[in-house]
Parts: C-alpha cells; structure tokens; sequence
C-alpha cells in the first residue's frame, strides 16, 4: 500500500510537470508569434481610444466577426453554452462553490519577472460565479478564474485595480482564437493564453509564463489522494495487526472491488506474474475511480480531473513505459520482425506495429478524458437549456418549464454517468493489464506449434 | 450556422459506435442466453469490446473540436 501512496504522490508530481511541458511542447513558434504580439500591442497601447475605434469598425468592414462581450464583470452578455461548458470543466485558480470562490495559492514564474508566490484572493476576486479579479498583481490578472499574464512590460508592477475584462475573436492561422484583453487606464491590454494543458488544446496555448499553482484540478487530486491513502493506510495497519480476521469497515467495501481487479483484471491477462503488477493497477484503478467520482458530486465545484488531458496523460505515459520496459523478446519480435509471415508483408506489418506502440496509450489517454469530459459537458447543456429557453432571465416562465426537463434530463445523466465513471475505471485498469499481458508473454508459439 | 460540416462529422461518428455498440450488445445477450454461466466473461469482454468502439467515436468527436 506504500507503493500506492509513492505512486500518487508521483502522478500528482508529474500531472503538473506534464501541463507544462505540453504547453511547451506546443510553443515551437513561441518567440514568432510573441514578436508580432508585442509589435501589435506596442501599436495598440500607442494609439489613442479614437484609433481603436476605427480599428473595429474596419474590422467589421472586413467581414470578420468581431466580439465585443463588454466587460465581463459588469454585465453578462449573452448565454454562451459552449464557452460556460469549457469554462466549467476547465482548470481554475479557484475553487468555486456556487456562489463563492474559494482562493488557491498561486505559483508563477515568468521568464525577466522570476516566481511569484501569492493567494489567488489577492486579485480581490468578486463574488460572481466567473471568478474575475479587480486587480493585477505584477502583471497577472484572474480572468474568468485563470491566472493570465499582460504580455505588455509597460504595466505598471505590483497591486493595479483593472476596469474590466474583454474578449474579441481573432483569426489566427485560420483558426479563430478568442482573445483576451484586460481593461485599464482606457487602454487595451492584451493577454495571454492561461497556462494549462488542455487550455492548450482548445485555444492557443502559447504561454509566456508557467503556471505551477495548487489549482483546482491539484487541489482535488489532493483531496482525494488524502482520502484514498486515509482509507487504505488505515485498512493496511488492520491487515497486519489482525491477520485472517473478517473484513470490516471500509474493508467490507474494498475488499470485493480488490478481488475483482484481481480476479477478473489481473489473473486472466497477467497469468502467474500478477502479483508484480497488482500494485499498480490497483493504484490507477483507485486514482481514476476516486477522482471520477469526486468529480460527479454536484454543487461541489466539478472538479473535472480525469477529464483534463495532462492528467490522463500522465497515467497513459505512465503506461506506456511500464508496457515497454517490461516488454520481453517475444514482444519486439512481433513488433519489429513479425515471425511465420513472408517478408513482403513484414515491411507493410512493422510500421504499422511501431505506429501500435504509441496508438495504445493515446487511446487509453483520450477515451478517459473524452469520456468524462463529454459527461461534464452534456450536464452542463441540460442545465445551460434552462438559460437558452429563459433567454438569459427575460422569460421567467419558459424557464421555469425548461427547468424541470432539464433537471431531469441531467439527473438521468449523472444516473448514466456513475455507471460510465466505473467503467471507465475498470476499462483503462483492463487495458492496462492487457497491454502489460501482451507485453510479458513468453513462448506462446513455442505451445502452439 | 458555422460548423455544420463538423456536426455531421460528430453524428457520422455516433451512428458509426451505435452500430458497433448494438451488435457488441445483442451478441453479448444472445451468448449469454445460450450459456448463462459464461456470464461473468462475456460481460467483461463485452465492456472491453464496447470501450474500444466507443473509444474510435470518442476520438472522432474530438478531433471534431478541434477543427470546430
């Protein structure tokens, strides 16, 4: 059980590391496309606000969509699903609970600034379910609960009370970006991305700064790796002191869920050798339940961890290496040089063999981030109909009745998605053993011929 | 309406696991008439099989995110 509590201290370790050598690894054309935000800001910050004005207005004459959503802290424009879905399953600097934020500290380094170490209460966060700052503290602000960097080094350092937040799309690469500004001293400040894996992957993910914070996907991790070592630590002591004795407590519980993995996972697929393995297919078994499930529970923040791709990541690398290093000579052999095959199609198999290496844990790595991301956000959607029949609270009624269909139709959800966060649990744990299984088999040809 | 090649994507992709799915489902019963005490391997095969389906479906929705 020790090995447990080493591995997710590991896993916490590098689902952090991980978020940022993703955003790295997505950087290549980092300092280009910094180079032409800097000349671009220089230009805005040197116009004055008429100027700006006549951009727009060009803008629209292009026949590009220009929005302008008005400062987010002051008003609510219109109900956006999608953007509140991604907003929700998101990871935050705080810890919103419905109607309070809860700060988390903040670790930041920025390359010329150095580490910055503060709560993230310090950005006087208002009481909205966004989760925006009133102020910028050296240069960062919280935008809709993520730390950002003003890419601009004329702002003023240290504690600056900003007017608002803004949002205009941009077409980069031909792909529209939404783009964030921060209101002060009627000027626009641009911003950058937020430092985060899959903010990565659904919008830019160029980053100037490196976010290590304890955020909202960390903090659940913690939870629940505190819980889960409470709970198993705990059972670990009353296995030694009393040995062959009937479970009870949690162990009534435990105990069945750990045969099954056994019995059902690791003996079938691992033959004599499980036991080598058990600890770690406990270990991703327990994570990924304990975290899916901690993310189902409703009006407590949605912590979506299992669905944010760092983390699942992580898991699939972990994996990954496990699979390899372990993998005998009968594995490369099938890999590398297909035996009982003509030659011809040897050199069709192989690159498709060495593609299968790393298809095998991108799989495992997408469908647990698919599969619990899509069930955060089809919740979110039957909630958010209840905005869209209301028109945002202008027609009381319709809402009312569009509320008592969507709070059914999520609670179906939830129903479906408890069901769906055990199979996944157990599914991720199955192809585990499968892929090790496959990995450590020894002469079955030898058996068959 | 932007995107409406991408929904089809998305609906192609559903259609594509649904089928799937429902023949892993309706061979998994029919084996599991045939020989109830094979249940136990059947339903684990089955979800297996189903995850990996699915799996294909869930991919293609992403990537239709991304192009979206």
């Amino acid at each position: 059980m020790k090995f447990c509590q080493i591995l997710f201290v590991f896993l916490f370790i590098n689902s952090r590391i991980s978020a940022q050598t993703d955003v790295q690894g997505q950087a290549n054309s980092k300092e280009q496309i910094q180079e032409q935000a800097t000349t671009k800001l220089q230009s805005s910050v040197q116009t004055d606000p008429e100027s700006k004005t006549e951009d727009k207005i060009l803008i629209n004459e292009e026949g590009k969509q220009v929005e302008s959503n008005g400062a987010k802290t002051e008003q609510h424009g219109k109900f956006d699903p999608k953007e509140t879905a991604f907003h929700h399953i998101s990871d935050l600097n705080v810890y919103s609970i419905g109607p309070w934020n809860f700060p988390l500290p903040c670790i930041l380094y920025a390359p010329g600034q150095g580490w910055s170490l503060f709560s993230s209460g310090k950005f006087h966060i208002n009481d909205d379910h966004h989760g925006s700052g009133h102020l910028a503290i050296d240069r960062y602000v919280l935008n809709m609960g993520k730390v950002m960097l003003i890419q601009d080094i004329g702002f003023p350092i240290g504690q600056v009370e900003i007017q608002g937040f803004e949002i205009e799309e941009r077409e980069i690469k031909g792909k529209k970006r939404d783009i964030n500004y921060v209101l002060y001293n009627n000027n626009k400040y641009e911003l950058d991305q937020a430092s985060a894996a899959d903010g990565g992957i659904f919008g830019g993910g160029i980053t100037s700064f490196y976010d290590f914070s304890i955020s909202k996907n960390v903090f659940a991790m913690l939870l629940v790796i505190g819980f889960l070592s409470w709970v198993f630590l705990g059972m670990a002591r009353r296995y030694r002191s009393a040995p062959g004795t009937a479970p009870s407590g949690a162990q009534k519980l435990i105990e069945p869920i750990i045969e099954f993995i056994r019995d059902e996972v690791a003996i079938p697929f691992l033959g004599k050798k499980y036991m080598n393995y058990m600890p770690l297919l406990l270990s991703i078994f327990f994570f990924i339940l304990g975290l899916n499930l901690f993310g189902q529970i409703p009006f407590f923040g949605g912590a979506n961890v299992t669905g944010n791709l760092g983390v699942t990541m992580v898991l699939a690398i972990i994996v990954f290496i496990i699979v390899n290093i372990n993998g005998k000579r009968h594995y490369w052999e099938h890999i590398l040089w297909m035996p009982n095959i003509p030659a011809a199609v040897k050199i069709i198999i192989t690159p498709i063999e060495i593609l299968g290496i790393f298809i095998k844990p991108v799989t495992l790595m997408l469908r647990l981030f698919a599969n619990i991301t899509a069930g955060h956000i089809v919740i979110i959607v039957f909630i958010s109909l209840i905005y869209i029949f209301g028109k945002s609270g202008e027609n009381v009624g319709a809402a009312l009745g569009a509320s008592i269909g969507s709070i059914l139709l999520a609670l179906l959800m939830s129903a479906i998605e408890l069901l769906v966060v055990f199979i996944q649990a157990y599914v991720f744990t199955l192809l585990t053993a499968s892929y090790i299984g496959a990995a450590i088999e020894e002469h079955h040809h030898d058996e068959k011929n | 309406m932007t995107g409406s090649i991408v929904a089809i994507g998305m609906g192609l992709a559903a259609v594509g696991a649904g089928i799937g799915i429902g023949s892993i489902g309706g061979k998994a019963v029919e084996a599991i008439a045939r020989q109830p005490e094979a249940i136990g391997d059947i339903r684990a095969n089955m979800i297996l099989m189903a995850a990996l389906v699915e799996g294909t479906a869930l991919i293609a929705i992403l990537l239709s995110y991304l192009v979206a």
